[in-house]
């Protein structure tokens, strides 16, 4: 790589030099710590229900090379590219998301798979960061174009996501990208009247969620009061942290992933505590910290306004959809299925994360302007 | 870059975030939405960093302090499954007296049973304790319910279990388990199998062992030692053996405290075969049965003759020929046909010397005295086999002549031993516990301290000079008083039928613990010239059990070659009874 000259016009030499590279390394180390962990936490899952204890590691070993490669070929995007990528993805996962509607796999009482040659895959993870950027264009575009209705398109985009998520159920989901959704539009400009009046909304929502859907409700009721009925998840959860004590318990010597049921997927990052200890779990929310962080700090000095909602609105989503998985698993939330990404079991989620960890590096490569998209 | 002022078609109330000043500096336009982005992007920064940070102090939270609610609420739910129905028994260092363990109990249900004969012949192979007859009609009755078995042992529990017999259940239950079997039986006494305390300690303190046991790790700390124990009954239980005794009790005490170290009586029984003991083995005589004890009362008159000033230590009585009362005649056993002074009164144990001494203090102040002592009422010892002292109802002249010698009055071996402490330990009044006190806690004085040191005195000069000789332990400064008395039966008294005992303490020059040795009906050997004398059996085991357990509770011996510094302490001891300097080691 380091053959590339600074002044390499080359489409790669200029893709090197620009890019945020510190960003990039870790990425790839999640992708790393993704590949260990699964290793760790899945064959007792997979021999749990009777599978071949490897199944769930070659299945995420497969989409490993094709995340990587996509998130790398995603970063050499113009922001124009990334714009077009995202809204043409977003319509395509979109209808996608409605066929789930149809031709869904069922799995754990939410129909929210496609299956595709052998696979399954869930559509909304694509959606979610695509509709990050979408939006962001449509802020923007609200501000720097003459009458358009940039921030109404937005608005009713989201409506139509929201209802398609709820529909499945996925009520997660749905809140993430509404918050993701509502942080563009507080940074587009949103006056604090409307912020004051979100919270208030938020507060009613949370409320009709917990009165309308019997199983947000339970989780509540869980997490206020977790002897009110069974927290077995959570509760295992927790004793994970506290045995892995400092320094964990060793690679391999974890006891709870052997009857975590989501051990794997939503609860990985006990497994990670329990095995390895508290010092790997907190360089763990280091690495997630530091992509939140150092993207937020790039785009502050950005002078184009959609580069700068798009990263932010991808990497509230990054960021959120971590904290909530880990904030899980620690009790510091209620009882929510949401995948760590690149770290927690799953081919969609995976490459999904790493679609948009890559527009997340295409938008912030440093000095390189694509004048033709800031008009 | 578009003009924002002209946007004819978009509401004003949509567009919150704009004032009306900004809609004039339109210059300003195109850097004001970036300026307001940046600085919110701040913000949201600032609540990423809030709750990386929060997420990261939970984490170490869990971790390294073991995440705080949950962890107690997982104790709590540990200890729920270990609530018992009775608190532990400890003793005073710790030392497990008695616990509860889970077990189970197999009872059935007939009405479910679909092959009493075969269930009955299954059971039994594994409890071949049981009668297959006994339990076929269980099984086969009707009914809901009937106990087959209590407290399975967990090998039993399995093997039943495994038998998969429909009808047959279990119920959880818990087993009162005293890990020294029958070491402590007549003290702590023992729990039923519905955990109702039914002797003893057990019995005497069913509702705090109760109450206790609700407590997070609550348990009833005695004033118990089970080394103590250990060598008293070990001891006691050769001592029968040589002696051919019918019974033996012995009790160590704290002389301070008023600490019971240790208590036994034999014979004893083991607390899980309660079914197939008597009722002798039963039967506490350190703390039930009432006895004459003969002349280790006359360490009570003495000291209350010296207490009232009747007599001074010099004062000498007649013993040259039995003495005779109305129809009654007073002979000694040791008799030395002249006449002796107090000292040599209780160290040769004249029964004439003691009678005429208690007749000179009077039958009112006798009974006053030694109802001080305790010596006339049951004691609040913490057992529910306490016995109450035998004592005349006419409190004739005659009467205090013979309980001026121990006859005429009965009380239990504990009694006796804790007047003892109470004459050595300065003149406080000790009152006997089972559970652990502060020596603070003193009562009240029932002789000078000038009497208890006199009485510390004549008690050395028994082992040094009199009947208890062979009371000696080396180093440790013993000092008693022997007693043998003539069991008393209808109308009269029987010869062969003695109860011997040898009660004092140590060192006597400074005393710490009380010991007394009583054996039931011993009989002379060979090693004794065929006597049975309290100074001939009782007194030899006083001494083995001091010099076993005074080095166990930190009493520290003379030096072996300290003949000359033996004789100081005594020195000291006499110069410090008389208060003139006299040597009263010349008698």
């Amino acid at each position: 790589m380091t053959s590339f000259s600074r002044t390499d016009p080359s489409i790669l030499g200029r893709w090197w030099w620009t890019l945020d590279r510190s960003a990039l390394l870790v990425l790839t180390l999640l992708f790393a710590v993704g590949a260990i962990l699964t290793v760790a936490a899945s064959p007792g899952a997979a021999e749990r229900i009777g599978l071949e204890p490897f199944h769930f590691v070659r299945h995420q070993f497969v989409f490993m090379a094709p995340a990587m490669l996509i998130m790398l070929a995603v970063s050499l995007l113009s922001p124009r590219g990334v714009r077009r990528l995202a809204t043409l993805v977003f319509a395509a996962g979109l209808a996608l998301v409605v066929a789930t509607h149809f031709a869904g796999v069922e799995i754990k009482g939410a129909s929210r798979w496609l299956s595709l040659a052998g696979f399954t895959f869930q559509p909304s993870e694509f959606v979610k960061p695509c509709f990050a950027v979408v939006a962001a264009w449509m802020f923007a575009e609200y501000r720097e174009s003459e009458n358009f209705p940039g921030r109404a398109i937005a608005s009713v985009l989201l409506l139509i996501v929201v209802a398609l998520l709820l529909m499945q159920p996925d009520f997660g989901m749905a809140v993430t990208v509404t918050a993701v959704w509502f942080v563009q539009f507080f940074l587009a400009g949103l006056s604090l009247w409307w912020v004051g009046l979100a919270a208030v909304l938020t507060l009613g929502a949370v409320t009709a969620a917990y009165s309308i859907f019997p199983h947000v409700a339970n989780r509540i009721d869980l997490f206020i009061d977790p002897s009110s009925g069974d927290s077995y998840q959570v509760s295992t959860s927790l004793k994970a942290f506290q045995q892995g004590g400092l320094l964990g318990r060793g690679p391999g010597e974890g006891i709870v992933k052997g009857y975590l049921p989501d051990a794997h997927t939503d609860f990985i990052f006990a497994v990670a505590a329990e095995e390895f200890g508290m010092l790997a779990a907190l360089a763990i929310v280091g690495l997630f910290f530091f992509i939140v962080l150092r993207g937020l700090t790039r785009v502050v000095r950005e002078a184009d306004l959609f580069v700068l909602l798009a990263v932010a609105g991808l990497l509230t989503q990054f960021g959120l959809q971590a904290l909530i998985n880990m904030g899980v698993t620690v009790q510091l939330l209620p009882a929510k299925g949401m995948t760590l990404p690149f770290v927690s079991y799953g081919g969609s989620s995976l490459v999904a994360s790493a679609l948009g960890m890559g527009m997340v590096l295409a938008l912030t490569r440093s000095g390189y302007r694509d004048k033709s998209s800031a008009k | 870059m578009s003009d924002l002022s002209v946007r004819p078609w978009r509401h004003a109330a949509n567009d919150m975030s704009l004032d009306e000043g900004d809609e004039k500096l339109s210059a300003r336009q195109a850097r004001r939405p970036l300026e307001t982005a940046r600085t919110r992007l701040f913000v949201a920064g600032a609540i990423f960093t809030l709750c990386f940070v929060i997420l990261g102090g939970r984490l170490v939270q869990l971790s390294l302090l073991g995440g705080g609610q949950n962890q107690e609420r997982a104790a709590e739910h540990q200890g729920g499954l270990l609530t018992l129905q009775r608190a532990d028994i400890v003793d005073r260092n710790g030392a497990l007296l008695a616990t509860n363990l889970p077990s189970h109990s197999l009872y059935v249900n007939p009405s479910q049973v679909l092959d009493a004969v075969e269930a009955a012949d299954k059971i039994t192979r594994i409890l071949p304790e049981l009668s297959r007859d006994k339990v076929l009609r269980k099984a086969s009755a009707t009914g809901q319910f009937a106990w087959i078995k209590r407290n399975l042992t967990p090998d039993q529990h399995y093997a039943i279990n495994r038998l998969g017999l429909p009808g047959f259940s279990f119920e959880r239950e818990e087993r009162r388990v005293y890990p020294h079997g029958s070491l402590f039986v007549h003290t702590l006494g023992f729990a039923g199998i519905d955990n109702a305390g039914l002797a003893g300690l057990e019995a005497a303190r069913d509702d705090d062992l109760k109450q206790i046991a609700k407590t997070p790790d609550g348990k009833m700390v005695t004033a118990l030692d089970s080394r103590v124990q250990h060598i008293v009954h070990a001891e006691l239980s050769a001592a029968m053996a040589t002696f051919k005794a019918k019974g033996a009790a012995g009790i160590v005490m704290d002389v301070h405290s008023g600490e019971v170290l240790a208590l036994s009586s034999l014979p004893d029984f083991n607390p899980y075969e309660l079914d197939s003991s008597i009722a002798d083995q039963r039967f506490n005589r350190a703390t039930l049965g009432v006895y004459e004890l003969g002349s280790t009362f006359k360490a009570f008159t003495t000291a209350m003759a010296l207490e009232y000033g009747v007599v001074d230590i010099n004062d000498r009585y007649d013993a040259t020929k039995p003495l005779k009362v109305a129809r009654f005649t007073i002979r000694d056993d040791h008799p030395q046909n002249r006449w002796l002074d107090v000292p040599e009164i209780f160290v040769h144990s004249s029964n004439i010397g003691a009678a005429q001494m208690a007749r000179d203090v009077g039958a009112e102040r006798q009974k006053d005295f030694l109802a001080r002592l305790g010596m006339l009422s049951p004691l609040p010892f913490e057992l529910a086999e306490n016995g109450k002292p035998l004592s005349p109802r006419h409190w004739r002249e005659i009467n205090t002549m013979t309980i001026g010698y121990g006859h005429g009055i009965a009380v239990t071996p504990l009694h006796l031993i804790s007047g003892f402490a109470t004459l050595v330990n300065g003149g406080m009044r000790t009152t006997p516990t089972l559970l652990r006190r502060p020596v603070t806690q003193t009562g009240e004085r029932v002789i000078a301290r000038e009497t208890s040191d006199a009485m510390r005195m004549l008690m050395r000069m028994v082992v040094e000079q009199g009947t208890g000789k062979q009371a000696e332990a080396e180093g440790y400064l013993v000092g008693g008083k022997t007693g043998t008395a003539e069991k008393a039966t209808v109308g009269g008294y029987k010869k062969d039928a003695l109860i011997t005992t040898f009660v004092g303490a140590f060192p006597m020059d400074a005393p710490r613990y009380a010991v007394l040795v009583m054996l039931d009906e011993p009989h002379g050997n060979d090693a004794t010239h065929g006597l049975a004398a309290a100074g001939w059996n009782a007194a030899p085991v006083f001494g083995r059990i001091v010099s076993q357990i005074a080095p166990m509770l930190g009493v520290m011996p003379l030096l072996p070659s300290g003949e000359e510094q033996q004789q100081d302490q005594t020195q000291r001891l006499l110069v410090r009874a008389d208060g003139k300097g006299r040597n009263f080691a010349s008698f």
